[in-house]
């Protein structure tokens, strides 16, 4: 039964040719096809860690770009201190794994049937879904930024082949010294808390350097964020009177973009004249797992929080930025650590064990703030009855405290970012 | 814990990789989030070190004078504060089995 509809997906997928040579389906005896959506920091750690921990799974990854441009790092490439092939990954360490690699998009999930149809026709049959897709940007959610919008105004929060994160590169280059340079950054929840702020310092630390006279102006639809005391404190002793930062209560949210003009309006009607502007929008989980009625009204997925499975349908995992995983943010760090939870629990299904026990989900998120400066926090997460919780006197961010007591910790954090960075992307494709 | 040589890997790989993979014990779920920093199988990257091999009651000890705050940290500090020591024996047992 397993063997033929295994047969039947190859021909079906056309790949069948490639099947053969794929180690994986050697298996005369596989105990069931996990079909994974997704081949970012969630989805390829998912594969990478099945074919090594339940050999005997048929592994599916189905992604529709060739190589994986992290946004991890990208804010390094703003500096101009990593260039995109430094930062672009491919599946070919997943490939050599025996994971059969289907370049396509997912665009219909038949719970039901158990099936995921293709963009390119095909229908991929499953016995269990494992889904990490990441975010999509809400369209519009700000008046006026749509599509063509981000192409004057880039958002380089969806990596894409990296022509987002190269067009806000290319438009800092070309900004006169004595510009101003826009941030728009979205309320909670949203992937990368930390992330607006390592971008802030990045790109000041950037333009320190070359356009000392160029100012930055951060309009954020909160009153608060990640690490603020240790970026803000770098931010004064680093780039002293370069960055403004305006709050929520100070009317910081940007409620409408003029792509044209460059300029971000918000809501009491102040509008600030930017030369380069980067609108980080508010998001919702990716296409797919909307389309697959997954989503609740808040736009993302409510998930069983010891298995990852999704509330709505069976068989179906939910993990990374997609899912409802409050108090825990929407990192790499946490698409990896948790993927590993999801897959042993469909795997343990798939093979007639009982589901794992509570485990301990981690994370760690370096931002860079400049150079030989790094700053870190960490969060020790377990699964409650409602969902998340963070384990009790633990983690927490850097010390506080002038560069000249802290340069030791800072100069460590800058060069464990770099092995993190290192480690974690062999974690996921290699 | 079933080992094979580097120079052994690469045919084995071309062989049968899911045969010879599924010989070694599967990691405990907890040891993996580790791989995040230390690198998959805690190889170490870098400048984090390797935590694989490392001694079975070391691995205790640092643990705990991480989590008291008297061995220097940057960040192992505030990470051995949120686990078990149930949980730090499992840790320590899982990656002093591994070469
Ligand atoms: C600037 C920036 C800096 C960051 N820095 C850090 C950091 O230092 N540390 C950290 O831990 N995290 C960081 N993050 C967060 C991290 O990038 C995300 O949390 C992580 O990528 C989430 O993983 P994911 O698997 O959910 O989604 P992704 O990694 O985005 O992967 C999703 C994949 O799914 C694919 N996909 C989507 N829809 C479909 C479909 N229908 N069919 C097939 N495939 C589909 C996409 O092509 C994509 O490859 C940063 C993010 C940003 C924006």
């Amino acid at each position: 039964m397993t063997r033929l509809s295994r047969r039947a997906f190859a021909l079906a997928a056309g790949t069948a040719g490639l099947s053969l040579a794929a180690p994986g389906v050697l298996h005369a005896q596989s105990t069931g096809r996990l079909v994974v959506i997704g081949g970012g920091f969630g989805g390829a750690s998912a594969a990478r860690y099945a074919r090594i921990a339940f050999p005997r799974l048929d592994v599916t990854l189905i992604e529709p770009k060739a190589t994986f441009v992290t946004c991890p790092y990208g804010n390094l490439l703003l500096a101009g201190e990593r260039t995109l092939p430094q930062i672009t990954h491919s599946y070919d360490g997943l490939k050599a794994r025996g994971v059969r690699v289907v370049q396509d998009w997912a665009d219909g999930i038949d719970a039901t049937a158990k099936t995921v149809r293709l963009r390119g026709g095909q229908t991929v049959p499953y016995d269990k879904l494992i889904l990490s897709p990441g975010i999509a940007i809400r369209w519009n959610a700000i008046e006026g930024y749509n599509e063509a919008a981000a192409e004057a105004l880039p958002h380089a929060w969806v990596p894409g082949a990296g022509e987002q994160t190269t067009l806000l590169r290319r438009q800092l280059e070309a900004l006169p010294d004595g510009g101003v340079v826009g941030f728009a950054i979205p309320p909670n929840p949203f992937r990368c808390p930390p992330g607006p702020y390592e971008r802030i310092s990045m790109v000041a630390s950037y333009l320190k350097k070359h356009k000392p006279r160029a100012k930055i102006i951060a309009l954020d639809a909160k009153d608060a964020f990640s690490k603020q005391g240790l970026f803000q404190d770098a931010w004064n002793e680093l780039y002293p009177g370069m960055i403004e930062w305006v709050p929520l209560n100070k009317d910081g949210r940007v409620t409408k973009v003029d792509a044209r003009e460059k300029v971000f309006e918000t809501e009491l009607g102040t509008r600030h004249k930017v030369d380069v502007g980067n609108v980080i929008p508010p998001q919702s989980a990716a296409k797919i797992a909307i389309d697959a009625g997954l989503t609740n009204e808040t736009g993302w997925v409510p998930v069983n929080p010891l298995t990852f499975e999704s509330v709505r349908a069976r068989d179906i995992h939910v993990f990374g930025d997609a899912n409802i995983g409050q108090v825990m943010p929407k990192s790499g760090y946490i698409a990896n650590s948790t993927s590993k939870v999801a897959v042993a629990a469909a795997a343990a299904a798939l093979e007639g064990r009982p589901a794992p026990g509570p485990t301990v989900y981690f994370n760690t998120c370096y931002s860079h703030v400049g150079d030989e400066y790094g700053i870190s926090v960490v969060g020790v997460f377990r699964p409650t009855e409602t969902g998340f919780a963070e384990t009790p006197n633990s983690g927490g961010v850097s010390p506080r405290g002038p560069l000249a007591q802290q340069r030791e910790q800072r100069r460590l954090e800058a060069l464990y970012a770099d092995a993190w960075y290192a480690s974690i992307t062999k974690d996921a494709f290699s | 814990m079933t080992r094979l040589r580097p120079a052994l890997l690469g045919l084995a790989l071309a062989l049968a990789p899911a045969a010879a993979l599924a010989q070694s014990a599967p990691a405990p779920l907890i040891a993996l989030s580790c791989a995040g920093c230390h690198g998959p199988a805690g190889a170490g990257e870098g400048s984090v070190p390797r935590i694989a091999g490392y001694d079975r009651e070391a691995f205790v000890q640092s643990w705990a004078a991480f989590r008291a705050n008297e061995r220097p940290a940057s960040i192992m500090n505030r990470i051995a504060r949120g686990f078990t020591d149930a949980e730090v024996a499992e840790l320590a047992a899982y990656f002093a089995a591994l070469r």
